[in-house]
């Protein structure tokens, strides 16, 4: 009797068939049966985000789902986010902004971003983070990644913003005041 | 000499380029390992695989601590797919040796019975049993079928009960010593009688009575920190492949390929030189990394089964059994005179070493109070086992909860005099010449630097305002490890440059060895390579930790950079059959010392090479000294917060750290150091602890429960660059990467208690544990509240 089943699905672009055992989650799927391994397992709980891959437009924790799930989907993986040797223009601004230093974290922060800019092109700092709150990053405290992403959303419209460290802080009027604001009108 | 080159000797103070500009460092570029991290192709530990290859998994014991009666495997191997088990029955007796690791000190008997059990389960997720198997599901399957038969015996959870003369004791060898510096062996202490107290260190100076009965105000507090995880979010992993001439090569992601080399070698009992150690890119360390776990299981494993073996763990066992930092417990005395001089100072401390001697209690001594002159000094501080994993280094490891302790104590002092809390400790900070707690006076410092520098602040200088928000700073110390590094410079053919070195690269390191080989060179930044080698393919290199990977790694790549130079310098004289001194390289380009016109660009010399003698390799190794002797740093952070008045949730709406960095010499990279500092601190502050229950089993293994800071937690975190140049290196650059973690749990108590008048006295301060000491504040309880709301 075979343990394995069929799926088809489509990665990157790419129609794909594959093998794999009904108890395999996607992600195992993605780094050991296709040897895809930007996508990282960091707890399998769906709690660290870095395994995070984009599904029908929507970011979704491929440790969450198994393989078999897959089947019919449209998933794209950080391996598909650049076009050729072109950079996606989050991946160059992740870059630019210093974005990651370990950078174990960021497949699964550029496909959370990609899935917010996607649907909302012009994000406000508190949106941004309220998207990228199911990814944990331990080295860089956010700041540049945040920076990367509204810079990013700025570039995709065509704006232009300032470079390195004149992106100004938006914190006391920015995002907390933004926050507050709401919850003192409540 | 080398024409051009400073001479540089270890930590010897030296002609240096400190004061001369730059052309690159202090710059910006994009760091040359970016793509491949932005794109997915990046390698770290879990994504390596080798044809062959099997999955092991490791059996970890339910009870805190419990005699391991036996271990029946046979039920596991007969398991189709199961290739091999072993126990701790396979591995050898090893003897204790201290070794160096890093910031910590090792004992290697110690790590031997960390890395599998033997006599004795000492912890909750204690290693007790491995097997190799087709597939991690197979392996993972075949552990439940292992039988062994525990004796459960009593945990002991926390420094205080450990330190009862009644207490159970964990390891029957251990005495108490008293030691006079870091690495002194030290003296029995007390009766020649077991100890769950392994180390006692004590600082002091001056007169302590006099101290206090000269201080107008004296604050005596007690405070507790809960042991909290570096929470690097790639678990640990490693592949070994044991070869047939007993040679074993290991796949893994770790702050220092060479001490996985050393203390496998040693765990194993097999010579260090059978043995290579390729480090993948590293998911985060933070300290954690600096040690080993899965590595001689996965070797012996690969022995055993003729294949190569992966392990990696899941987040369970690393919140389980990877070293956690310690849970500590202070006592702070502290007196000061109207004026706002400390006169004495008296502080114990305890520090969780989890199941095995070395916590970092010592570093958490000579840390404490070190950025003020203080006269009357007492410090003591206390190793103790407890039931819980083995602590391994975390950030600045020991400072951060000591100076949670005496940094809230200063707060409180500098209210009592009706003196800002930066002035305070402006009054009283350590300057050049200051001694520190354990003795030795600093050389040149930045510490009053990063107090101005906060003062200076927009922040600062922007008032607070609103209901329920308060601002709070603090300070901290860290050391600079000195250490042991190599460095080797390709001169290629066509003027592009490689640069090897042995430091993984865990925050742009690259980014800056690549940067002083283009400074010295005079190339472009673009055609420097940085390479990590792995064991056999470049010279000893001591941790990427304690803030000395872009210090004395960066030194060596200096170092190495010039003597390409000097190497060169003879080439072009040959060329023109001129003698080397006769021959000047300045910004890329070689001259002749005459005016005869004789020039020629790096570049083109390098396409020269074979015709004037081969390939030119430049290549320096430093020993920059021991930790604390090559510099130091010091960091002084600034938070508003707003605490919720119903749940006693803390928002940090503001935050601000200026540390002093000596030269930035990638600022972008410099400031993620300090952001991500702050972030750390921020969890340690307001979420982040162990939950055990009675019986010392963990409740909260998952990142669900154990909360760190997400983005939506916190604010933009602003940082101010403050360049106190290192007398010790010869571009000035300190170690940045711990500090920073030192001040913030202080800080935001200090905030708290701007907010909501309450002092918290321990770590994390979460909602539960605020609003009850808000409601203690008003004289009712947590439950009259909930009924009178009821």
């Amino acid at each position: 009797m075979a343990n394995k089943v069929i799926v088809e699905t489509n990665i990157n672009g790419d129609p794909v068939e594959l093998l794999c055992e009904p108890r395999q989650s996607l992600l195992e799927v993605l780094r050991d049966v296709l040897e895809l391994t930007g996508s990282k397992e960091g707890c399998l709980t769906g709690d660290c985000g870095a395994c995070t891959v984009v599904i029908d437009g929507r970011p979704v924790c491929s440790c969450l789902m198994l393989g078999v799930e897959a089947t019919g989907k449209n998933i794209t993986t950080v391996e598909g986010l650049a076009s050729g040797t072109s950079l996606h223009v989050l991946q160059q601004k992740f870059l630019e902004h210093a974005s990651l230093q370990c950078g174990i974290c960021t497949p699964g922060f550029l496909m959370s971003s990609k899935a917010l800019l996607d649907r909302n092109p012009n994000p406000t700092e508190a949106e941004i983070r309220y998207a990228l709150a199911g990814n944990l990053c331990r080295c860089t405290g956010y700041d540049k990644i945040v920076r990367a992403v509204t810079d990013a959303a700025a570039a995709l419209a065509g704006r232009t913003r300032p470079a390195h460290g004149t992106v100004p802080s938006e914190t006391a009027s920015g995002m907390a005041g933004e926050m507050l604001a709401k919850g003192e009108a409540k | 000499m080398r024409p051009g080159a400073p001479e540089l000797k270890g930590v010897q103070p030296m002609a240096t380029d400190q004061s001369r500009e730059f052309k690159i460092i202090g710059t910006r570029p994009i760091r040359p390992d970016g793509v491949e991290k932005v794109t997915g192709r990046a390698k770290y530990g879990a994504d390596y695989a080798l044809p062959g290859m099997l999955h092991g998994k490791v059996l970890r014991s339910p009870y805190a601590h419990a005699r391991i009666k036996s271990i029946d495997v046979e039920r596991a191997r007969r398991l189709p797919g199961v290739k091999a088990i072993v126990t701790g029955a396979d591995f050898p007796e090893v003897k204790g040796v201290m070794a160096q690791v890093g910031e910590l000190i090792v004992n290697t008997h110690y790590l031997s019975l960390n890395v599998m059990a033997r006599e004795k389960a000492l912890y909750d997720g204690h290693a007790v049993a491995a097997v190799a198997a087709v597939s991690k599901h197979v392996a993972e399957e075949a552990l439940e079928l292992i039988e062994v038969d525990y004796e459960p015996l009593p945990p002991v959870m926390t420094a205080e009960e450990a330190m009862r003369p009644d207490a159970p004791v964990l390891l029957d060898e251990l005495r108490t010593r008293l030691m006079a510096h870091r690495t002194d062996p030290g003296s029995l202490e007390g009766p020649d009688r077991p100890s769950n107290v392994p180390g006692h260190i004590r600082f002091e100076r001056g007169d302590l009575a006099a101290g206090f009965a000269a201080a107008d105000f004296v604050v005596e507090r007690e405070f507790t920190t809960a042991a909290v995880h570096q929470g690097y979010i790639e678990p640990q992993n490693a592949l070994a492949v044991y070869s047939a001439d007993g040679h074993l090569t290991i796949y893994c992601s770790t702050q220092g390929a060479f001490n996985v080399r050393t203390l496998t070698a040693s765990v194993l009992a097999i010579p260090e030189g059978n043995i290579r150690v390729v480090p993948a890119e590293i998911g985060g360390g933070f300290g954690g990394k600096t040690t080993i776990y899965l590595e001689p299981v996965a070797a012996l494993l690969s022995k055993l089964s003729g294949r190569p073996v992966k392990m990696v763990m899941n987040r369970a066992e690393v919140l389980r059994a990877t070293g956690p930092t310690s849970g500590t417990k202070a006592r702070v005395k502290i007196g000061a005179q109207r004026g706002g001089k400390i006169t004495a100072a008296e502080v114990w401390l305890a520090y969780e070493a989890g199941a095995f001697p070395g916590s970092p209690f010592a570093p958490g001594a000579m840390c404490t109070l070190a950025p003020y002159a203080i006269e009357n000094l007492r410090i003591d501080s206390f190793d103790v086992v407890v039931n819980r994993p083995k602590v391994a280094a975390y950030r600045a490891p020991g400072s951060p909860a000591s100076a949670f302790a005496c940094e809230c104590v200063l707060d409180e002092l500098a209210e009592k005099c009706g003196i800002d809390p930066i002035e305070f400790r402006m009054r009283n900070a350590a300057h050049e010449g200051t001694p520190m707690p354990a003795g030795p006076p600093f050389k040149k410092i930045g510490f009053a630097e990063t107090l101005e520098a906060v003062r200076r602040s927009a922040h600062y200088q922007t008032p607070l305002a609103g209901p329920y928000r308060g601002r709070g700073v603090a300070s901290g110390f860290w050391f600079n490890g000195g250490l042991q590094s190599s460095a080797i410079v390709n001169i290629h053919s066509d003027g592009s440059v490689s640069v090897v070195t042995g430091s993984v690269d865990i925050g742009g390191t690259r980014a800056a060895q690549a940067m002083i080989v283009a400074e010295v060179l005079g190339v472009a930044v673009e055609d420097v390579r940085p390479v990590v080698g792995d064991t056999d393919s470049i010279g000893q290199t001591d941790v990427t930790g304690g803030s000395r990977t872009a210090l004395a790694t960066g030194m060596a790549v200096f170092e190495a950079a010039q003597d390409a130079i000097a190497q060169l310098t003879v080439r072009a004289a040959k060329l023109w059959d001129k003698k080397p001194h006769e021959v000047k390289f300045d910004g890329g380009v070689f001259r002749s010392v005459a005016d005869d016109g004789q020039i020629i660009t790096l570049r083109q010399l390098a396409g020269r090479l074979a015709r004037t003698g081969g390939p030119v390799v430049g290549r320096a190794t430093v020993n920059a000294g021991a930790v604390g002797a090559v510099g130091n740093a010091f960091a002084t952070v600034c938070v508003d917060v707003e605490v919720d008045p119903d749940t006693a949730k803390v928002r940090i709406l503001r935050a601000t750290i200026a540390q002093d960095v000596g030269r930035a010499l990638h600022p972008d990279y410099v400031e993620g150091q300090l952001q991500g500092a702050v972030a750390q601190g921020v969890g340690w502050a307001l979420n982040e602890e162990y939950f055990y229950d009675q019986k010392g089993v963990l409740r909260n293994f998952g990142l669900l429960d154990y909360r760190m800071p997400t983005c939506l937690d916190l604010p933009m975190i602003d940082t101010i660059l403050v360049e106190t140049p290192n007398p010790n290196h010869p571009l000035g650059v300190r170690g940045v990467g711990e500090v920073g973690i030192v001040p913030p749990m202080a800080a935001v108590a200090n905030a708290i208690y701007q907010a909501v008048g309450v002092r918290m006295f321990e770590l994390p301060m979460s909602p539960p544990r605020l609003l009850r000491r808000i409601f203690e504040n008003r004289n009712v309880t947590v439950e009259e509240r909930a009924s009178a709301a009821g």
